[in-house]
Formats: structure tokens, sequence, C-alpha cells
């Protein structure tokens, strides 16, 4: 699955990253705890988050991920924006609750990648 | 090879900053050309020990020692100390303000993923006075 099929099924609108839509996701991570998302490692390159602060790039950051969805029509601030752009990581943001935009990757064959 | 030595210090009121010394060890451990997973689990053990520096004791300082067979990093902070550090160190337990929750820390999961990726750790805190994380993720 590419970003671009995350957009088309998420309904979903970019924030910043267009030059990077054919990139390849392997699979996701929906969480609203830092934490959780740090405390497996499994090649996740997506992140489905409620959470708008800049730490939800860090993380995605730190573990090596692509992309951020924002669900719930959440919007990002200029500095989050920045901070994404300068570690090329792709912004979406969908009208989507979680569960729904989780359901719905999962449907489209995107796995957890977290599951043990 | 002598040890390359780095330093940062941690602003303890601004949150919105935490997290920025881990992101620049992350690039600089990626420039001298280590392995993804080792630097993955370096980034992670000091983002969550940063992370905990801002939230719990107000910010410090971070010194770093980079070895081509093992990176160290150890973090001091003024802060509170940890009353029961056994405690602290289970999944789950935290002892985060609602606002920090709200914000997306206080599962109570650092302290335990720290452990998790490095190969060598050690909280050294006195109650009133501050604390010391210490860890180490081989690169070999
Ligand atoms: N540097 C510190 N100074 C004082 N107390 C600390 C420090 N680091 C951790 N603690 C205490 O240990 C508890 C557990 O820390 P841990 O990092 O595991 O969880 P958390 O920070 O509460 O939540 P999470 O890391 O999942 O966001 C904290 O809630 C806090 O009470
Ligand atoms: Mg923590």
């Amino acid at each position: 699955m590419t970003i671009a099929d995350i957009i088309r099924i998420l309904n979903a609108q970019i924030i910043c990253g267009e030059d990077h839509l054919d990139t390849e996701l392997h699979s996701a991570c929906g969480a609203d705890m830092m934490s959780d998302v740090l405390a497996f490692v499994k090649d996740q390159s997506v992140l489905l988050t409620g959470l708008v602060n800049p730490q939800v790039v860090r993380t995605a950051d730190m573990m090596d991920m692509r992309c951020i969805v924002f669900v719930r029509g959440k919007e990002p601030d200029d500095m989050v924006v920045d901070l994404a752009k300068e570690r090329e990581i792709v912004l979406l943001k969908t009208p989507l609750r979680m569960f729904t935009a989780c359901g719905l990757l999962y449907e489209s064959g995107l796995r957890g990648g977290c599951e043990k | 090879m002598e040890a390359i030595k780095v330093h940062y210090d941690v602003p303890g009121d601004d949150f919105t900053r935490a997290g920025e010394a881990s992101g620049m060890l992350k690039r600089y451990l990626k420039k001298i050309g280590f392995a993804p997973d080792v630097i993955r689990k370096v980034s992670i053990a000091m983002y969550e020990a940063e992370i905990n520096m801002v939230i719990h004791a107000h910010g410090g300082e971070i010194d770093g020692e980079i070895t081509p067979e093992k990176i160290s990093v150890t973090l001091r902070d003024q802060g509170p100390g940890i009353p029961d550090v056994d405690l602290a160190m289970q999944e789950g337990y935290s002892t985060a303000p609602d606002n920090v929750r709200s914000l997306g820390f206080g599962a109570g999961m650092g302290l335990p993923n720290i452990k998790k990726y490095t190969d060598e750790m050690k909280i050294e805190t006195v109650l009133g006075k501050g604390t010391t994380v210490y860890f180490s993720v081989n690169a070999q």
C-alpha cells in the first residue's frame, strides 16, 4: 500500500509531503499514547493518532515512520508541519474517527505489525 | 579510536521542544553510519528518558559517549527523584497528571521501554535532589 492509497481509502487530505505519495507502507499503528507506539518496533510505517502536538512527529521520527494520519479532522499547527517537513514525514488528515480509519486500512490489507 | 562526546541541555519549561536532543543525536548517529536498528534503540530510549526529564523533573542535561562498540547516554536532572524505582519500572505505573496524559504521555511505559531497548540501564535517584538515568546500547 502506498501513501496515495491511504489518501484514497481514508478520504484524506494531504497537509505536507506531496513528493512522497508513492512511498510504500508496510504496517500501521493507531494510538494516542506515544509510549505505546514506542513499545513495539516492527517496521510500522504509518501512525494514526488523534493528537496533533510536536511529540507525535518526534515519536514517528524515532520509529522511522514515514506517514502520520490525524483522525477526526484534527489540524496541526505550523510548528508541527514544519517539523514534519524537516524530518520528511508525510502528514495527512481524515475526517474519520480512529476506529473507522484503522478498520478501513485493515480491510484493505494493511496490518498492525504490533501483534505478538 | 577515542570516544566521541556529545552534550545537550534540556529546557524544562517547554514541552514542545522535548525530544530535540534525541532528534539531534539520532541524526548524528546516522551521519556516522551506525546500523538503523542500533540507532533506533538509542533514539527511543533517549527520547523516553528525555521526555521523562521534562514532564517529571523540569529538564536537565544529557551526556553521550560514542565508540564503534557502544553508545552510552547519561541523563541528569534535579527533579523530585523517584521514591520507588522498582515500582516506577513496572509497565503501566505512572504519576503523570491529566494534562500530560492529554499530550500522549503517562502510559507508564517509558522506563520499561528504555530497559527493553538497551543492553545496560541504571537509575540513581535521591528524593528531593534528582535522578540520573544511564543506559548503553551495543553497536556490534
Ligand atoms: N526523571 C524522573 N524524575 C522523577 N520521576 C520520574 C522520572 N522518570 C520517571 N519518573 C517516575 O516514574 C514513573 C514511570 O515513568 P515512565 O517513563 O515509565 O512512565 P510515564 O513517564 O509516567 O509514562 P510514559 O513514559 O508511558 O509516557 C513516572 O510516572 C514518574 O513518577
Ligand atoms: Mg515516561
